[in-house]
């Protein structure tokens, strides 16, 4: 089984209805597309993440109603440094998508999501917990996973797998 | 002295204005939570006004001590994380470095991972019937789980040599060939397991004390559940109807034939419900595997990847070289994402790899259920009594280390 050279292309990835929705409703806000190992990515302007995923959420055709996880990825010392990755899960027409919002490193900080789905509140704090990314808008954002009196975040690059000493 | 008002008081107040409800704490050592988990209670009386879950004491960095490993020593790490289902992780893991690398795998390995899946499923399920039954007062149900149990883990320990923390499944297929004489024990098993389930049913189902202490209980409706993340057989006692094994079928699922349950009540004996009679499709499935085995080799054919056998080493030059390379510098994965996602006994259990094209991953994280199953537990309990609050945390079905990773 060959791996299959990944279609970045958006007019042959149109018909994915994740895509199509988004740019039926706003062409801009979509800043690319990826459809790799029978994964669809689409990155996405940080500042429209929340009504992004509102306008999914409430698709008619195929409503990605499930936020399965929410994530990110620090590319340091490349900018900007941080990815959030929203994997996104329709559970009526059992299609995935994964949303990409690049958020650079010198404040991070990105709309928080709890509004469409109150599951992201977790998720959020833990990636705020390890990661360091703001996320404005957030109920209750604070450590979840370190101490509260911890310094720096752990999943830095930046930050040494033995800890400071 | 302070003069009561002459107005009856307000909800959540005494008479003199002030707030009347008690914070109260239940756990880290509580031996309902299941672990390390502390909720601080907010309480007015008996009921509960407010509820938080507070983890991270099980936290041990694990994804980022992946970053720091070769792709295959990411295996044993895997097992950590969900104790109580170790081979549901190894699968996930390696289903999504199998997907970075683009590996075909056996039909016998694929074989494998199902039978062992669903009996790792059945052990899952087994503790959580024996614990949940005993926080709500019946002792004898969990002696009888953990007698199955213990057969269960007499299988991991002959196929891998460990009864827990098996890493049993590798990059490209299996560790070993399962011993001779395991299929007949685990044949066996399965003939006689769904005698013991009636047993379990028959102390249980119809029980007027079980029923009383988990029908109507916490409560969460189909849309709520959605909204909150929850998965697995918590989300199908609500009613939705979600089982990744049938609609987004993996290593062999498609070829086998079970149902999934669903109810609609969304409390704890529905979720109860569900995961009995999941234990009764599940050793459907090991009957199976079992009856349709196929013969052939346990490791995909891709010997830059997967470690040569002990004998090809020893007396061959390329597999020795390969052999010594694997070891010693792993083995590179194309540049690129995956996001793997299983059933696991508690839900969805998904793996995010993000590889640049070395030996080692860039990013590993897991997804867990009971991380995501969590949320539901204060939309569960708010409103209704401190005693539900243990039933509540056994139908939810949560493993610490999963959740805290």
């Amino acid at each position: 089984m060959p791996l299959d050279p990944p279609i970045t292309d958006i007019e042959v990835l149109k018909p994915h209805p994740a895509l199509a929705r988004l740019l039926e409703w706003n062409v801009s806000v979509v800043q690319a597309a990826k459809f790799d190992r029978d994964e669809l990515t689409i990155w996405i302007e940080k500042e429209a993440i929340r009504e992004v995923c509102a306008i999914l959420r409430d698709s008619a055709d195929c409503p990605f109603n499930y936020l399965c996880d929410l994530t990110c990825v620090d590319w340091y010392p490349s900018e900007p440094r941080f990815e959030v990755v929203y994997h996104l899960l329709s559970i009526p027409h059992k299609e995935r998508v994964r949303l990409k919002a690049r958020v650079d490193g010198s404040s991070p900080a990105i709309e928080s999501v709890t509004s469409v789905w109150p599951s992201a509140n977790f998720y959020e704090r833990e990636v705020f917990d390890l990661f360091g990314v703001r996320f404005t808008g957030h109920p209750n954002l604070e450590r979840i996973m370190m101490p509260d009196d911890w310094e720096g975040h752990p999943l830095r690059k930046d930050y040494p797998v033995e800890g400071y000493r | 002295m302070t003069q009561f008002p002459a107005t009856a008081a307000e909800p959540g107040q005494n008479r003199t204005g002030e707030d009347r409800t008690l914070v109260l704490n239940m756990g880290p050592q509580h031996p309902s939570t299941h672990g390390v988990l502390r909720l601080v209670l907010e309480i007015d009386g008996e009921t509960i006004v407010r509820l938080k879950p507070e983890i991270g004491f099980l936290h041990t960095g694990i994804e980022k001590t992946c970053e720091a490993k070769f792709y295959q020593q990411v295996v044993p790490l895997t097992d950590r994380i969900d104790y109580l289902c170790p081979l549901t992780n190894n699968l996930a893991y390696c289903l999504a470095v199998e997907k970075l690398l683009g590996l075909e795998i056996p039909p016998k390995a694929q074989w494998m991972r199902v039978l062992m899946n669903e009996l790792t499923r059945i052990n899952s399920h087994l503790v959580w019937l024996g614990t949940h039954a005993m926080d709500l007062g019946a002792m004898t149900v969990f002696l009888y789980c953990f007698r199955e149990r213990e057969d269960v883990l007499r299988f991991f320990e002959m196929v891998s040599g460990q009864r827990m923390m098996t890493s049993y499944f590798r990059i490209g297929g299996l560790a070993l060939e399962p011993p001779l004489g395991f299929f007949e024990k685990v044949k066996k098993f399965a003939d006689r397991f769904p005698g013991n389930v009636d047993e379990y049913e028959g102390l249980l189902t119809g029980n007027p004390i079980f029923m009383m202490r988990t029908k109507g209980i916490a409560r969460l409706s189909a849309e709520d559940a959605i909204a909150l993340g929850a998965g697995g057989p918590t989300l199908r006692g609500s009613g939705v109807d979600i089982d990744l094994r049938r609609d987004a079928p993996y290593t062999g699922y498609e070829n086998f034939k079970f149902k999934v349950p669903v109810r609609t009540e969304g409390d704890v004996f529905a979720r109860y419900l569900c995961r009995v009679e999941e234990l009764r499709e599940s050793i459907g499935m090991v009957q199976q595997a079992l009856a349709g085995m196929p013969e052939g080799p346990i490791k995909a054919d891709a010997p830059k990847v997967v470690l040569p056998d002990r004998e090809k080493m020893k007396t061959q030059m390329e597999a020795l070289i390969y052999h010594f390379k694997i070891v010693t510098e792993g083995f590179a994965v194309p540049a690129g994402e995956v996001y793997q996602a299983i059933e696991s006994p508690r839900g969805e259990m998904g793996y995010y790899i993000v590889s640049d094209g070395t030996a080692k991953p860039y990013r590993v994280h897991m997804r867990g259920p009971s991380f995501a199953n969590l949320q539901a537990l204060a939309k569960m309990c708010e409103g209704g009594l401190i005693a539900d609050v243990v039933a509540a945390i056994g139908s939810i079905d949560i493993v610490l280390g999963d959740v805290d990773r």
